[in-house]
């Protein structure tokens, strides 16, 4: 476990520097910030003093190394746009994003394993093939045109819920939480769902073709010949099985909602993450997409340790590292 | 309504009634977040009206960009190097704290040693100082190096900050000596925490959340005429759709720029209502006639068409500007024939109509020796201006019709800047909003022969050079009787409009939307302001 851990530390570290490096030298390469920061009236000399400030008149590779430099000693540098810490505008709109993924996440497991479960279980009636048509609709609906359609329906025509924004929240060991209050909550609602939608189908889809596979499986059959009741059956056999394939994907999809569900963001206007990385990819402020790019990088590695962990805690043929020969 | 709603609408109406019979809270959305509270950080829009709320300035503009007292009372030019401003007497820091001719000063010293600032033209504005002195406890008197007539103008957006937010002794105008100040100078983050955010406003600043909205509350010690509301919440909802729905929803009392196709729906929804006020941005094109050979213009004969005169106006007579605010701009634009919307400081008075006849413009191109016309592309932004992309295809279309074969090439402003500022382009798109409210504004940075170190032509991307339209700007703005300068500035206009090096197209309007009971007075500016806002009669 200590190898293992060790190894996928080092690997880690490899990918965060090369993508610094790709990031860096590609946001270099769309334009210079300087003409969408500094105003025409500007003079010469403060013109200048900001390109001096901002490191832009040194050439790239050394801007990079300086950037590293500092990166190592834990400074990502301030925004261009802002003034303030990169990794500090970003942190403080983490818990936002963070709570409302969660949510989402929570929301696909709830809905979509149970679904998926009725339609593979039922798979030859009018349910389980009701619900897996359903669920074409759930990820070929596009993003921003689902969020709309709910906000007009629940906030303009309904008015149960409210149009965009967070909530009132609440700080838990300094981290302001909006799902510890009801505005919160009426708030979190639709934007979750919005996100969710697209995950419920495909966690509902995984667990049905898991299921129709678990169903012709000896262990299966032996246990239904031993008279075990259905309903044992499939949560005591089956369910375990076929999460290994859903766990890899809930991982995967936590990890890319956490760093890009600017869509949904946007629409709702929610102040999470998503939505300052495509504010800072227009404005070229450089610092904030590096810093934003490899925390999501981060993100990614953790959340792949904590879903090869899980493999290894459901599926006890799975070794973390295989045995030295 | 379902139950909680209920349940909730009745608590709310309990805790109204019990907390304060009068709390009028207002609710904004707004198109784009203010990047900072630090009143002397960014020289941009929703920067600028932001702090407008917390600080004031000792000039001010009314919604049409004229000057009016702040907490300067009146002033004057003593001569042609000295302004003398009187301050307004019995006002105080939202902290209780008088204000007096030091605070004053150092602010001055404050916009020079502000590293943190994103180039503007702050600290430019003080550099153009030679010295400034406290006559009395109620007069300041400014000298300069050079006869500097738009000073009151310039004054407009330099919000005062109060002496105590950091520590000093007496403070004079001696920048050498940091002005008397001893600790250390404020940061951006100090203002953005609200520690130091103590300004002579209307309004105080309670918090700031970056994407989730600034609380403002009711400055109670304020000089001026009571604000009308307790607090102010702004929110930044950067997508005009949601803004929209948000409005419509009742989650916002007020939101600015709608969508113009947006504007009939408005009209047809009881209960809300919306005002369109001509601003001073104008949409405008400039052409590439430095260079003999332009990047994106391919003539038969091998010169760059640009250069000659006839061509230039041929192509502004080519387009149709009131077909374009019409259909492209659903009615939310002004044709321009200059540069700054008529009636402003400057303008001309009865300026020629840039008229939309294409004959005379075939007509011209002929005599100009290109009656089979010639390759141009149209180089636009597609996400900065109001339509630009449309824009851009409509001007391209009208161009064919006289024979020029016109492509377009749009592109999202983080690549078009750069590249416009490399001049790689030849007919590239642009806007420009006046932030003095008078004309000398796009003549300095557009028009004037580039001289960067005079901070002259610094936009002039096209190179256009005319010796004479320099000297009489240059007169222009070292003039500083109101009269003469404006007959000067008339004159370099009518010199910029004969040989067109831009052409402008129109000038934006910008829209507000808000719920019934409410009435905004629309700003030239483009600024929200709360102070804007008030109850309908």
């Amino acid at each position: 476990m200590l190898l293992f851990t060790l190894r996928r530390l080092l690997q880690s570290l490899f990918v965060l520097l090369a993508v610094s490096v790709v990031v860096f030298f590609a946001v270099y390469a769309v334009g210079d910030p300087i003409e969408l920061l500094v105003s025409p009236e500007a003079t010469m000399e403060a013109r200048q003093a900001t390109i001096a400030r901002l490191g832009l008149d040194q050439p790239v590779w050394r801007q990079y190394l300086a950037f590293l430099w500092r990166a190592l000693q834990g400074d990502l540098g301030n925004s261009f746009v802002h003034g303030v810490p990169a990794i500090g505008l970003i942190l403080q709109r983490l818990p936002a994003t963070f709570e409302l993924v969660l949510v989402a996440i929570t929301l696909s497991c709830v809905v979509g394993i149970p679904l998926g479960l009725v339609a593979g279980l039922y798979r030859d009636r009018v349910l389980g093939r009701g619900i897996m048509a359903g669920s074409v609709l759930g990820f070929s609906l596009p993003n921003f045109w689902q969020g709309m359609m709910l906000i007009l329906l629940f906030a303009v025509w309904l008015g149960w819920l409210p149009a965009s924004g967070r909530g009132q929240t609440v700080d838990v060991l300094g981290v302001p939480l909006s799902i510890l209050t009801a505005d919160g909550w009426s708030h979190i609602v639709m934007p979750a769902i919005n996100l969710a939608l697209a995950n419920i189908a495909l966690v509902l889809r995984l667990t049905a073709t898991g299921v129709a596979e678990a169903q012709t499986q000896e262990y299966v059959k032996f246990a239904r010949a031993k008279g075990v009741r259905p309903g044992r059956i499939v949560r005591r056999h089956i369910l375990r099985n076929i999460l290994v394939p859903v766990v890899t994907v809930v991982g995967m999809e936590f990890g890319s909602l956490i760093a890009y569900s600017t869509i949904t963001e946007t629409v709702f206007a929610w102040p999470g993450m998503g939505k300052l990385l495509i504010d800072s990819v227009y404005q070229l402020d450089r610092p904030v997409v590096v810093a934003y790019v490899m925390l999501a990088t981060f993100i990614f590695v953790v959340v792949n340790f904590v879903v090869d962990v899980l493999y290894a805690a459901l599926d006890p043929r799975v070794q973390l590292v295989s045995p030295a020969h | 309504m379902s139950a909680t709603r209920l349940r909730l609408a009745a608590l709310a109406a309990l805790l109204a009634l019990a907390g304060g019979a009068h709390a009028e809270p207002l609710k904004i959305a707004l198109a784009s977040e203010p990047t900072a509270v630090d009143p002397h950080y960014h020289q941009a829009t929703p920067n600028n009206a932001l702090a407008a709320h917390i600080f004031e300035t000792l000039v001010a503009q009314d919604a049409k960009m004229n000057l009016t007292p702040a907490l300067a009372e009146s002033w004057h030019a003593v001569d042609d190097s000295t302004w003398e401003f009187k301050l307004r007497e019995g006002v105080k820091f939202s902290n209780g704290e008088p204000f007096t001719p030091q605070d004053v000063i150092f602010t001055f010293c404050r916009v020079v040693n502000n590293e943190e600032a994103i180039a503007g033209s702050y600290a430019s504005v003080v550099k153009k100082f030679a010295g400034v002195e406290a006559v009395d406890g109620q007069t300041l008197r400014i000298k300069t190096r050079a006869p500097y007539p738009l000073l009151p103008n310039d004054l407009t957006r330099m919000g005062i900050l109060w002496s105590g937010i950091t520590e000093h002794g007496a403070i004079t105008f001696d920048l050498e000596n940091k002005c008397g100040v001893t600790g250390a100078w404020p940061k951006v983050n100090d203002f953005n925490t609200g520690k130091l955010a103590i300004g002579t406003g209307p309004y105080k600043l309670k918090s700031y959340v970056k994407g989730t909205g600034i609380e403002l509350e009711r400055n109670e010690t304020y000089w001026g005429d009571k604000p009308e509301w307790t607090t102010v919440t702004f929110v930044p909802v950067p997508n005009a759709g949601p803004r929209l729905t948000g409005l419509l929803a009742g989650d916002f009392d007020l939101i600015e720029s709608p969508a113009a196709r947006d504007v009939q729906r408005i009209k047809n929804t009881p209960g809300f209502g919306y005002v369109v006020t001509p601003s001073v941005r104008v949409v405008y094109f400039q052409f590439d006639v430095g260079r003999d050979d332009s990047p994106l213009v391919k003539a038969p004969n091998g010169k760059n068409p640009l250069q000659d005169v006839r061509v230039r106006r041929a192509i502004s007579m080519a387009i149709d500007r009131k077909a374009i605010v019409d259909r492209i701009m659903d009615g939310m634009a002004t044709p321009a024939n200059q540069f700054l919307p008529d009636g402003m400081f400057g303008t001309l008075r009865n300026p020629p109509e840039l008229k939309y006849d294409p004959e005379a413009a075939k007509k011209l191109l002929a005599e100009a020796g290109y009656a089979d016309g010639f390759e141009l592309t149209v180089s636009a932004t597609n996400d900065r201006y109001i339509n630009d992309g449309q824009i851009a295809q409509a001007v391209a279309q009208y161009l064919s019709r006289i024979g020029i074969k016109a492509r377009v090439d749009a592109m999202t402003r983080s690549v078009y800047f750069p590249k416009r500022a490399k001049r790689e382009f030849s007919f590239a798109m642009g806007g420009w909003a006046s932030e003095t409210g008078e004309a000398s504004s796009f003549l300095q940075y557009w028009v004037t022969s580039y001289a960067p170190e005079l901070g002259m032509g610094t936009s002039n991307y096209g190179r256009y050079s005319n010796p004479e339209l320099d000297e009489v700007f240059r007169q222009a703005v070292t003039t500083v009787d109101d009269a003469q300068r404006e007959k000067l500035l008339q004159q370099a206009l009518t010199l910029a409009l004969q040989d067109l090096p831009s052409i402008p197209l129109h000038y934006e309007s910008s829209l507000w939307a808000f719920r019934k009971g409410l009435t905004y007075e629309g700003r030239a500016d483009q600024y929200t302001l709360a102070t804007s806002v008030k109850r309908a009669p």
